[in-house]
């Protein structure tokens, strides 16, 4: 998955989260902030990972403003993020790479 | 499942974190995730993508899942119906319905996603969302123009409007729009269902109207709110009396269809054995609504 | 030592007769002596007790470093009192004071700079919200500080564990010979039940009033026999906080769900029948579940013999609807309840000792059929934790009447979302235990209910109940909390201890410990 450009997801409303995508050369780095930190953190960043991971996504710079989110919303905030990044619109790869 | 309870169809904003996690708590019948009105137009993707990820990970305990799509004029309903089908949506909601090929349109995009996704073909239901004068009059070529068609619904959001009058709390503006869309749906042999109410603090002028679409024949309305909810069910449940007749009949007419006798009279009254399913509507519809204490 | 909810407390704390929680009733029939105050004989007539300032007042009672200050929190997040009087000793260079209050909240965040200088280096509280919170959770405090529930409070003072120097008592008015009331000034509040006790065993007692009225000021909360100075300020509080003019039922549909699923538990269990008794708050649950009662009531024709507790407008409508015969009131949170207590023939005011004081020779709870709680976070055995957050560990709750409610009555329900945004509720293991597993006997959520298996009574009147949500056991809801949110990690602490979490008996039920 190529990134084309900044893109940003999710909103910072209770229950959701705002993921910033930049693209970078140095693989993933990630930077989480999270209301639910310590009892989530670690399943924040293994989310954000591995839904990285299945998207191809190989650099690029994430921030994740993390509002209680539930995983399948973290999920679906950088999923949309990453597709605006790569600014593919249509056709997506429901259930393939989503 | 073609055929259920649908009393209470509850509207949410797919895209809105907080209310798709669990809104099975408020027990409506069906939730419609909305992906048109309520989702602003440079979150469409999003909430497509949230309405993907919901259907896949939460457990909605048996509730119907239903998507509103953008309309057929929008770039937007052919990734909606991908999105949706693809996560295993019950129904698909069809905004603006106003003619039979409104529906052929978003049929043949929801069963070419069926094949891409290996859905079973012809699984995923359909509704006709009847929001204008045109759609009104095309209202019974609508219902019958798909054997996915559950039902259909009338929306008087921007229909008052179309119609050069305004809201009433008696509803004549929008009376001969209802009968016309629960006859059509009668005669096509589907559902029907009724507008939202927006003054969600207005319980007297809710209460009202549930009852007048009642009365009218509709079986079911969507909701906004989930406060709406136990209101619709409370009214739609039948009274007790309703309850024994249909006990009675259902009990007669087994008994008299096992002597192969399909018309007799009980009470003065006519029974035969086209009303065993009202009859059992009726019973089932009153074990839905937690008031059925016999033992059919 | 591992207590009896399987606490580990460190030995070095179990000193000077300090024990580990072995019960809720494990004290009972205990004999004790109690503590008595040093006090000054006022014999020569013809002075009052009025002095020209609170710096005079504080000089006068001879506060010196090391002792003991007491406050009520009557006046909750609008007092001007604890933060008054600390700014005066803090001024006056004394240090190494412990504050005794029934409640601090984040309207004392200004003390936290004298926490950090020495000057408070003690504190025993039921709530510890906002910095000050924060401050104890980081370890700046210097001694530990001790949570007690309301009736907890009541006992350490009564056995002398507590030993107060001076009561700094805020009251709405008073005459100049120290005849206190919750009523008659600019910033009522009602009644001073939290400072009753204080007034009968502190050494020296200072009202601090914005409103002197004429003598004698009658009927009086606090007396002037046990009144050692009287001082007026401008200001005791602001008014707008300390009674709010109307508190809402909740319109939140999740909230009503479980507050109408409680009501049916409670009118279904074998105590609802008429004269029966019920604990209210200012929370929004108990509130929620009297609407959800009130038809039931009014059906079957049963009348409540008393509610009590903090009172509101919704219990007095009540009370004048002939559905309640008595209110016993230990705190008033709005303006309906400020005006009706001590006026309507059947609204009584009751100190805290009455109340809640486990110590005592049988406090109200004891008499109570019904309690009404809210819960921070509920363990599969159903311990409860109200006082530190979920997430970081920090201090920001209050155990209140919370322990000794569920203590005392019959049936005490919690009521709770499984969820409180991703933080399950629910979960395998609290973060901090304020009230033992075997003082609760229902947990409400939306998505079901728990009964306690040791309530097999309660267990077989809900059976075959039509229930708005349906029976569960406490794993079966964990596990829905944990599938929806994903299983919760442990917080890490530190090893020190900067807070002891004592039971209403005086027993430890549990440490905090500083955050990393």
């Amino acid at each position: 998955m190529i990134l084309k450009k900044n893109a940003i997801a999710g909103t910072l409303e209770s229950s959701d989260a705002q993921i910033i995508i930049e693209p970078s050369h140095n693989g993933i780095e990630l930077f989480i902030r999270s209301t639910v930190m310590g009892q989530y953190g670690k399943q924040i960043r293994a989310m954000v990972l591995k839904t990285l991971e299945r998207l191809g996504v190989e650099n690029a710079k994430v921030t994740v403003v993390d509002k209680g989110a539930l995983d399948c919303t973290i999920k679906a905030r950088v999923e949309c993020a990453v597709f605006r990044a790569a600014e593919i619109k249509e056709n997506l790869p429901w259930g393939v790479r989503i | 499942m073609k055929n259920r309870l649908r009393r209470t169809m509850m509207f949410l904003n797919a895209h809105k974190a907080s209310l798709v996690k669990d809104p099975y708590v408020y027990k409506p019948d069906s939730i419609i995730f909305d992906l048109e009105d309520a989702v602003a137009e440079n979150q469409k993707d999003s909430a497509r993508i949230a309405l993907y990820n919901a259907l896949k990970s939460i457990d909605y305990k048996g509730i119907e899942l239903v998507v509103r799509i953008n309309g057929l004029d929008t770039p937007h309903f052919k990734e909606d119906i991908r999105a949706a089908v693809a996560g295993g949506i019950h129904t698909v909601r069809v905004p603006k319905t106003e003619s039979p090929e409104d529906i052929f349109t978003a049929e043949k995009e929801i069963e070419k996603a069926e094949q891409e996704f290996g859905v079973e073909v012809g699984k995923t239901l359909m509704m006709g969302a009847i929001e204008t004068p045109l759609g009104v009059i095309k209202a019974y070529d609508i219902a019958k123009s798909s054997q996915r068609l559950m039902g259909i619904s009338f929306g008087a959001g921007d229909f008052v409007r179309t119609m050069r009058t305004t809201r009433s709390q008696e509803g004549l503006e929008l009376l001969a729009a209802r009968t016309q869309v629960v006859l059509a749906a009668r005669a096509a042999g589907i559902m029907c269902f009724d507008t939202v109410y927006t003054d969600v603090d207005n319980i007297e002028g809710f209460i009202n109207e549930v009852k007048l679409i009642k009365q009218l024949g509709f079986d079911g309305k969507s909701i906004i709110n989930p406060k709406q909810i136990p209101i619709i069910h409370q009214i739609f449940a039948p009274t007790q009396a309703e309850i024994r007749a249909a006990e009675k009949s259902i009990r007669t007419i087994n008994e008299y269809a096992k002597d192969g006798i399909g018309v007799f009279t009980v009470d003065g009254q006519m029974l035969d054995i086209a009303m065993l399913e009202g009859a059992k509507r009726m019973i089932e519809l009153a074990k839905a609504s937690g008031i059925y204490e016999g033992d059919l | 030592m591992i207590n009896k909810v399987g606490r580990n407390i460190p030995d070095e704390l179990l000193v000077n007769g300090v024990e580990v929680f072995q019960g809720e009733y494990h004290f009972h029939n205990k004999e004790y002596t109690k503590a008595s105050p040093t006090v000054r004989a006022f014999v020569a007539p013809g002075q009052d007790k009025l002095v020209s300032s609170l710096k005079e007042a504080i000089e006068k009672c001879g506060l010196e470093d090391g002792m003991t200050i007491s406050f009520h929190h009557h006046f909750r997040d609008g007092d001007y009192i604890v933060n008054m009087v600390v700014e005066t000793i803090a001024a006056m260079g004394i240090k190494d004071i412990t504050i005794c209050a029934s409640s601090v909240g984040s309207a004392h965040d200004p003390i936290v700079k004298h926490m950090e200088s020495g000057v408070i280096t003690g504190l025993s509280t039921s709530g510890i919200r906002g910095k000050i919170g924060e401050a104890v959770s980081k370890g700046l405090l210097r001694k530990v500080a001790f949570i007690r529930s309301h009736g907890g409070r009541v006992r350490a003072i009564e056995s002398g564990d507590i030993h107060i120097d001076v009561a700094f008592i805020g009251a709405p008015s008073s005459d100049v010979y120290g005849n206190a009331r919750g009523k008659g000034g600019k910033s009522d509040c009602g009644v001073l039940s939290y400072s009753v006790v204080d007034a009968k065993y502190a050494d020296k007692v200072v009202i601090i009033t914005d409103c002197l009225v004429e003598f004698p000021n009658f009927p009086p909360s606090i007396q002037q026999v046990d009144v050692d100075y009287v001082v007026k300020v401008d200001e005791i509080g602001d008014p707008k906080k300390i009674a709010s003019s109307i508190l809402r039922f909740t319109e939140d549909p999740r909230e009503l769900i479980i507050a109408e699923a409680a009501a049916q538990v409670l009118v279904n269990t074998p105590y609802f029948k008429d004269g029966f008794s019920f604990q209210t708050g200012g929370g929004g649950p108990s509130l929620a579940v009297t609407r959800f009662l009130r038809p039931y009531m009014e059906k079957q024709d049963i009348k409540m013999g008393f509610a009590i507790g903090g009172i509101t407008k919704p219990m007095l409508d009540l009370l004048n609807d002939g559905l309640i015969r008595t209110i016993l009131d230990a705190q008033d949170f709005d303006l309906a309840s400020v005006e009706s207590v001590n006026s309507h023939p059947r609204h009584f005011e009751i100190s805290t000792s009455q109340y809640a004081n486990p110590f005592n020779k049988g406090s109200f709870v004891n008499n109570l059929d019904f309690g009404i709680l809210a819960a921070l976070e509920i363990d599969t055995d159903f311990n409860v934790n109200v006082v530190t957050g979920s997430d970081d560990g920090i201090l920001r709750g209050a155990p209140g009447g919370h322990v000794d409610i569920a203590a005392g009555s019959k049936c005490t329900i919690l009521v709770a979302p499984l969820l409180r945004t991703r933080i399950p509720t629910i979960r395998e293991k609290v973060t901090t235990i304020t009230t033992p597993g075997e003082s609760v006997d229902v947990v409400v959520t939306e998505v079901g209910i728990a009964i306690n298996p040791k309530r097999q009574d309660l267990m077989d009147a809900l059976q075959n109940v039509k229930l708005l949500v349906p029976l569960r056991t406490i794993e079966d809801l964990k596990n829905e909390a944990y599938a929806l949110a994903g299983a919760p990690e442990e917080i890490e602490f530190e090893d020190q201890v900067v807070a002891l979490v004592e039971y209403r008996d005086g027993t430890i039920i549990d440490v905090v410990r500083k955050i990393k």
